[in-house]
């Protein structure tokens, strides 16, 4: 790429550019830049994730299982999704498997992830756009302003659950941000028969929150028709391949399982182990952003564009949804019927639609999670399988917010060799890019960049819960809005500090 | 030994920020008005959260006060909270220098925009509190001081497994596209403590801090704000003033260690003392205050809560502590360095052990690095 500014006038001399920095209510960093024209119509939106930690870096050298230990702090939000995905790779990597016992102890911690994460979103990230409305004014599209809508009771019962989710998960790792109960082989903690009553209070009405949860996602956002336009409106869809992991029923499965992939008519496209995920999966470099992009490598990187020609495909409740043939709940499967029929059918491609799939992943956990803490053998002392020869590993779980890869391998000492990591949020780094872009040509016209509109274009990221500390294995800091109006010349003509940050020119 | 290590009485200040460190940091002429003038007759106060070069987790632990969160929010008005709310950046530079109560800072600094907020928040706060490993230590993602920039670009973007990059390309902190300019911050080669770019008043560490001592922090500011109490002393580790294995419920018998074991390997009795059964537990080098959690669940001590009071470097009082504890099978004097040798190198990652947390802020600070740096003047991690 040239880095010289003064170079012959370029076709950017004629747009203005319009930054969006930093995009807000999700974890970690992005920016949006966006090129209007003189009549104020898009030309261009990009994407832009400036940060990057080296995650994959500083674990060469360290024990294998210690990895396990460093690794959640990718993501203090989703800590578990990282602790289950590395502690899997250690199994493999350690040719051994979970006892019984330690995979549902396992598979209950996750359940109670899921319990706190997708609560989470719903109420304190993505949804205050649709409870407290988009273009509400933004000291109220918070959680603040949520709980002002729908009441302090209901607001009683989302701190009770999400917090449930937490002790769940801490209960059985310690600690609820960051646990570290996972061992190749299975895990460390064993649970009394008191703490599996204790597991049965925490869990017991999160089944009916969670229908509660998509009750209120019914009255707000499907009752009313502005939404429902906005969420059928096909410049909010894409038409992608879906990725997610399924058990032997093609059913969604959170915590295990194989990697199913679908084409944009919903058919079966691939369906592979996840030891052979570098058979199918790949990442691009861009120059403008730290993070990478990832496609299918039997279609291959074709740039930002969707459909059946392209390599992009996503992630997370979405992708998961319409990778299943059904739900391994009862109550979820009812909602997932619903859902499809009530969207057209096969795949759904409406982004916004991923609020809608999320909860009633958050029923299918909440579903998994009041039957596993009824197994009473969950408290056998049984925890622990011996471990094998040290080598390579690879362990895939569905963090929240997508399919999250862990790829390990070991020297004879079980020392980290090499890395790889594949997050969530980078399988779905593309199609954001897109939705981004779409959604700022759809909204922004003759100009108009108020602070409605803008939150507006940052509604197509929130969807997809993405989690940028994740995807650049970087948490940064998240900076506020700033619009700068570009004459021809690039002089600042204007500037709508939506969070007032001035940026300084930085060295080249 | 732990339990025989005496602690300094009354050795509030903290050792989160040694001496040294702190003088070469740049940030001397921003100092910290005296909290105490601080003091509102009535009004609430104002806060501000931020997050640096963290994860996040440490933003999820006030989420985790739950209800207990009104306490605050009864007294404070929240300023600044990226991760939950809405709230204006050119509100914060718009207030008068100083107006900010108290700000909550998390994260190490590896970039410019980090490194810019911290400086304004600094500005506009009468206290800043250093939140979490990170922001006190530069927390895990301070290891990759064990290489740089370059090195942490060149396995991302060319060696890892899944990359395909035939035209080598990096991201760039400018980039010309069709339409215009894209740029990016840049990146430090090394992370940085928070005392390491500002000055800090209070320190609160953890991974993430736990409920416990975050509640010590808000008892002090709220019968500060609330009954005029006079705050702790500049500097003050908000943690206990002893070492963890004083808070371990594990049984300890002054056993010596025969044999270094990997936890994945050891046959856990779910009683002693995990460093007498052989597993690196950083118990005895770390502060106390987390209530032994991992070790509840019977995982060793890994050090986020930092040394003991009286220490500089913790990954260097691990290792002392580690030796001395070793069982040669024989009369110690009868040890040779060979002996010695021998048994420590059974610790096969001696850094990625002891300075889990605080490669930043201790001694050794970062790597030379495999690459060669971004400017040659030997001092990584400042601003480039």
């Amino acid at each position: 790429m040239t880095h010289e500014k003064d170079t012959a006038p370029h076709a950017g001399g004629k747009y203005k550019q319009v930054s969006i920095d930093p995009i807000t209510r999700l974890e970690g960093h992005g920016k949006i830049e966006i090129f209007l024209d003189d009549a104020g119509e898009v030309k261009e939106a990009y994407f832009q994730v400036p940060e990057l930690r080296g995650f994959e870096r500083f674990v060469i050298g360290r024990p294998g299982e210690e990895v396990a230990r460093i690794v959640p702090r990718i993501c203090g939000v989703c800590p578990v999704a990282h602790h289950m995905a590395s502690t899997k790779a250690l199994d493999m990597a350690f040719s051994t498997k979970p006892t019984p016992t330690a995979e549902k102890l396992r598979r209950l911690m996750y359940a109670g992830y899921y319990l706190y994460d997708h609560t989470l979103h719903f109420y304190f990230l993505g949804g205050p756009d649709f409870v407290v409305g988009p273009t509400a004014p933004k000291a109220e599209r918070n959680i603040l302003g949520v709980i002002g809508k729908v009441g302090m009771e209901t607001a009683g019962q989302v701190i009770k659950y999400r917090s449930n989710g937490q002790k769940i998960i801490a209960l059985l790792g310690g600690k609820a941000t960051h646990p570290v109960s996972g061992l190749p082989g299975g895990v460390s903690k064993f649970i009394t028969e008191e703490e599996r009553e204790t597991l049965v209070a925490l869990a017991e009405g999160s089944v009916a929150f969670s229908e509660f949860t998509l009750q209120v996602f019914h009255d707000i956002v499907l009752k009313n028709k502005s939404y429902v336009d906005m969420i059928t409106d096909p410049r909010w869809a894409l038409r992608t391949y879906y990725m997610g992991l399924v058990n032997d029923k093609n059913q969604p499965d959170y915590y295990d399982g194989d990697v199913r992939v679908v084409g944009p008519d919903g058919k079966e496209f691939l369906k592979f182990k996840p030891k052979d995920y570098l058979k199918h999966i790949a990442e691009h470099v861009e120059p403008y952003s730290y993070c990478k992009y990832t496609y299918l490598k039997a279609i291959g990187w074709k740039g930002f564009v969707d459909g059946p020609d392209s390599g992009i495909y996503r992630v997370a409740p979405l992708g998961r949804l319409n990778v299943a043939d059904s739900m391994s709940t009862p109550k979820a499967q009812s909602h997932w019927k619903e859902m499809r029929s009530t969207l057209g059918g096969g795949p759904v491609h409406m982004t916004l639609a991923t609020h809608w799939a999320r909860l009633i992943e958050l029923l299918n956990a909440s579903e998994t999670l009041e039957a596993l803490v009824q197994d009473k053998s969950i408290v056998s002392r049984d925890i622990r399988a011996p471990i094998g020869r040290p080598g390579e590993g690879v362990g895939i779980v569905e963090a929240a917010r997508g399919t999250l890869i862990h790829h390990y391998v070991l020297d004879e000492q079980g020392m980290m060799k090499d890395a790889n990591l594949i997050v969530a949020t980078t399988n779905n780094h593309a199609a954001i890019s897109l939705s981004i872009r779409n959604a700022a040509k759809a909204v922004i016209h003759k100009g108009d960049v108020s602070d409605g509109t803008l939150n507006t274009v940052e509604m197509a990221f929130r969807a997809y819960d993405p989690c940028f500390g994740c995807a650049t294995h970087a948490l940064p800091g998240e900076l506020p809005l700033e619009v700068h109006l570009r004459g021809a010349d690039g002089s600042v003509m204007g500037t709508l500090a939506r969070d007032g940050l001035r940026r300084h020119p930085k060295e080249g | 030994m732990a339990k025989e290590r005496k602690e300094p009485k009354g050795a509030k200040a903290p050792r989160a920020a040694p001496k040294e460190v702190k003088e070469a940091t740049e940030a001397k002429d921003e100092k910290a008005p005296k909290p105490e003038a601080a003091a509102p007759k009535g009004d609430k106060i104002k806060m501000a959260i931020y997050w640096g070069n963290a994860c996040g987790g440490c933003d999820v632990s006030l989420v985790d006060l739950d209800a207990k969160i009104l306490d605050v929010v009864a007294i404070a008005d929240i300023m600044l909270w990226p991760v939950a709310m809405d709230f204006k950046y050119h509100d914060v530079e718009a207030m008068a220098d100083g107006s900010i109560t108290a700000t909550l800072f998390n994260g190490g600094v590896k970039n410019d925009e980090t490194e810019h907020i911290a400086k304004l928040l600094r500005k506009k706060s009468q206290i800043v509190v250093a939140y979490g490993a990170c922001a006190c230590f530069g927390g895990i993602p301070g290891l990759a001081n064990i290489t740089n920039r370059e090195g942490v670009f060149d396995k991302s973007y060319r060696t890892t497994f899944s990359t395909v990059n035939p035209d080598n390309v990096i991201p760039q902190t400018e980039c010309q596209v069709p339409e215009g300019t894209l740029t990016l911050p840049k990146i430090h080669d090394h992370v940085r403590a928070l005392h390491q770019v500002i000055d800090v008043d209070y320190y609160l560490p953890g991974c993430p801090p736990v409920q416990e001592r975050i509640l010590d922090l808000v008892g002090a500011v709220v019968g500060f704000v609330k009954e005029g109490k006079p705050l702790p002393p500049k500097g003050t580790v908000i943690a206990l003033e002893k070492s963890l294995c004083e808070e371990c419920p594990r049984e300890r018998k002054e056993k010596r260690i025969a044999r270094i074991v990997r936890i994945h390997e050891l046959k856990d009795d779910y009683k002693s003392c995990l460093l007498e059964q052989g597993v690196i537990c950083l118990g005895i080098s770390t502060r106390a205050g987390c209530s032994a959690r991992c070790i509840k669940v019977n995982m060793p001590c890994r050090g986020c809560f930092g040394p003991v009071p009286g220490d500089i470097d913790q990954g260097a009082s691990t290792l002392s502590a580690i030796a001395s504890n070793l069982d040669l099978g024989q009369d110690d004097l009868k040890n040779t360095e060979a002996d010695i040798e021998r048994l420590v190198a059974q610790v096969r990652d001696p850094l990625g052990y002891f300075y889990r947390y605080t490669l930043a802020t201790s001694l050794l600070r970062y790597s030379r690095g495999e690459y060669p740096k971004d400017s040659e003047k030997g001092k990584g991690g400042e601003s480039p």
